[in-house]
């Protein structure tokens, strides 16, 4: 049994702040009346307020959501099937495919980045079509999280119990059957926990969106990046703190899900 | 021949139930043939949109630039030996400088990271069941917010009207009205805060397993409490410590926002060179050859995990 010390304790809790104080801090300059600066000048809604007549930000917001349900409906699709495929089947080279599959995972954002913007330019080359824009970047983003999906539902279904398929193959269901009463309920909420991570990876995006976008598609991120470079901030925090409380809840939410189903040993 | 027991019995039940479907067996043409309809898409996908591009990166590292920018196919070295530092008037340490310091920064990452997550790690795992997930959560939430906003709120709090400038002017360490970035420490602190999470939650799992009666034996044999951490208990979470090291090396390295916006440019790493060769610079073979020193630092690092891990779980996802 560990003993608990106050020194760990302590460490702990300085962890914490540390890690929390940039997310807050954004949260707190928010509302912050001084137009440039870090200076408190006093508490305002006005920068959310605002938000709604911000033309660009609107757009990008529109942008940003379009993208990430998208691709997420898709890689949600690809990654589960795979993920099925992957633990249920024996198939040549199934250790390497098993590597490549990680190679978005582990991958510098932005060598990722630059491979796609030189693909996509060859494509244009040789196919005509692929301009930069939502298409690219919805076809980026599908791939770094098809291998997080397959990641999450894998594990879901690696912590079921075959034999649940196998009752049921023995007391006569078809493997269609099998498959929509048993194994497909036990999926879900990997599918489900899988799905939100890659929508908030979707919306956290920064660096390959940067590099697949046009004209016209700026998201949220690229619309942040460029405002911080720029200088021009004060709406920004609005901005920021908005997408910070999105992500923050979806996390939650995906903690809430796995305690609720998870699997009683 | 004899019935196999033990270990051997137990491998061999499972690979009998995996070949078995639904109590049919299958023939395993059967099986590659269903796998191949059911991982094919994404497996196909991800070829076409990761692989193929990162192989015509390897093979722009190897072509020329035009005058104008422009890509001339025509094969050359040219591109590592400028990276290596060979220069048109002799030797060039800019790019060679870059390599080191973005290893220097993913292993000074690493091992800050490592020094703090310790003792978060025993933190966690000496707390109730309960409470554990939820402190895993509040581990995991920063980490899932959007890694641009938390560098840029680092410049906030690095700036001159800061809290923390404040209080470093009232103690008389900096002179009123200096921001404290861009600069070395800037880029640590964000590097750290960034990347801690990937640290703590391996460490988590592996103090998790630890067997605590080798570290009473050590201890009552006579073991300082020095000696019984390093000599009883580092060895065990040894798989953890690694693992977590290559996850939080392998980004750091790679890092492209947080030296761009806390660092300035005279502390570009890798990933701000090759922003600057494929952006302004124009350069895209030059531009590639990095990427390519970037992707081999990746699989070293990647072979050194799986090594670690014996590929039981790959990545440990929060």
């Amino acid at each position: 049994m560990i003993r608990r010390s106050p020194a760990t304790a302590l460490i702990a809790l300085l962890v914490l702040v540390f890690l929390y104080a940039p997310l807050v801090v954004v949260i707190i300059y928010s509302f912050n009346t001084a137009r440039y600066g870090a200076e408190w000048h006093g508490f305002t809604v006005d920068w959310y307020l605002r938000l709604i007549h911000n033309d660009p930000a609107i757009a990008a917001t529109i942008n940003t959501i379009e993208l990430a349900c998208t691709s997420t409906f898709f890689s949600v699709l690809l990654g589960s099937i795979l993920a099925y495929g992957m633990s249920r089947y024996e198939f040549p080279f199934k250790r390497l495919f098993h590597h490549v599959l990680h190679v978005p995972v582990f991958i510098p954002d932005i060598v990722m980045a630059v491979a796609l913007l030189l693909f996509f330019a060859v494509l244009r080359k040789w196919l005509a079509g692929f301009e930069l824009g939502m298409t690219t970047m919805t076809l980026a983003h599908i791939t770094f999280q098809i291998p997080f999906i397959a990641i999450v539902v894998r594990a879901r279904m690696a912590d079921c119990d075959p034999q649940l398929e196998e009752a049921a193959a023995d007391l006569g269901a078809g493997p269609w059957l099998t498959f929509r009463h048993i194994t497909f309920p036990l999926m879900v909420p990997g599918i489900v926990a899988g799905g939100l991570l890659a929508f908030t990876l979707s919306l956290d995006d920064f660096v390959v969106s940067f590099f697949t976008s046009g004209p016209g598609s700026t998201t949220l991120p690229i619309l942040i990046y460029s405002s911080v470079k720029r200088g021009l901030t004060p709406d920004i925090n609005a901005i920021a703190s908005l997408i910070v409380i999105v992500s923050a809840l979806t996390v939650v939410t995906v903690a809430w899900l796995r305690g609720r189903t998870e699997v009683k040993t | 021949m004899a019935e196999p027991t033990g270990q051997t019995a137990f491998k061999r039940r499972r690979r009998i139930r995996r070949t078995v479907h639904f109590g049919e067996p299958l023939p395993p043409g059967a099986h590659t043939f269903r796998a191949a309809w059911l991982c094919g898409p994404a497996l196909v996908w991800v070829t076409m949109f990761m692989l193929v591009p990162l192989l015509f990166v390897v093979a722009l590292s190897f072509a020329q630039r035009g005058d104008a920018g422009e890509i001339v196919w025509r094969f050359t070295w040219e591109n590592y030996e400028r990276l290596f530092g060979h220069g048109s008037l002799g030797f060039d340490p800019v790019q060679p400088l870059i390599l080191a310091r973005s290893l220097g920064v993913g292993f000074a990452t690493a091992g800050l990271c490592l020094l703090i997550g310790l003792p978060v790690a025993f933190f966690i795992a000496s707390l109730p069941r309960r409470w554990k997930s939820v402190a895993l959560t509040l581990v995991v939430i920063p980490f899932w917010t959007n890694l641009l906003i938390r560098t840029y709120a680092w410049q906030l709090l690095l700036s001159p009207e800061g809290w923390l400038a404040d209080i470093l002017t009232t103690a008389g360490m900096i002179p009123a009205g200096t921001a404290l970035y861009p600069g070395w420490p800037a880029v640590m602190v964000a590097m750290v805060c960034d990347y801690l999470p990937f640290m703590i939650l391996p460490l988590y799992a592996s103090v998790e397993k630890l067997d605590w009666l080798l570290a009473e034996a050590a201890a009552d044999l006579g073991a300082s409490p020095g000696r019984m951490f390093w000599h009883a208990v580092v060895p065990q979470i040894r798989p953890g410590m690694i693992a977590g090291g290559v996850l939080v090396f392998l980004p750091a390295t790679g890092q492209f926002v947080i030296p761009d916006l806390l660092g300035g440019a005279k502390l570009a790493l890798l990933g701000n060179a090759v922003q600057q060769q494929f952006g302004s610079s124009r350069d895209w073979p030059f531009g590639s050859a990095i990427a390519v020193v970037a992707l081999l630092v990746m699989v070293a690092g990647l072979w050194l995990h799986t090594r670690v891990t014996n590929g039981r779980r790959e990545v440990s996802l929060p």
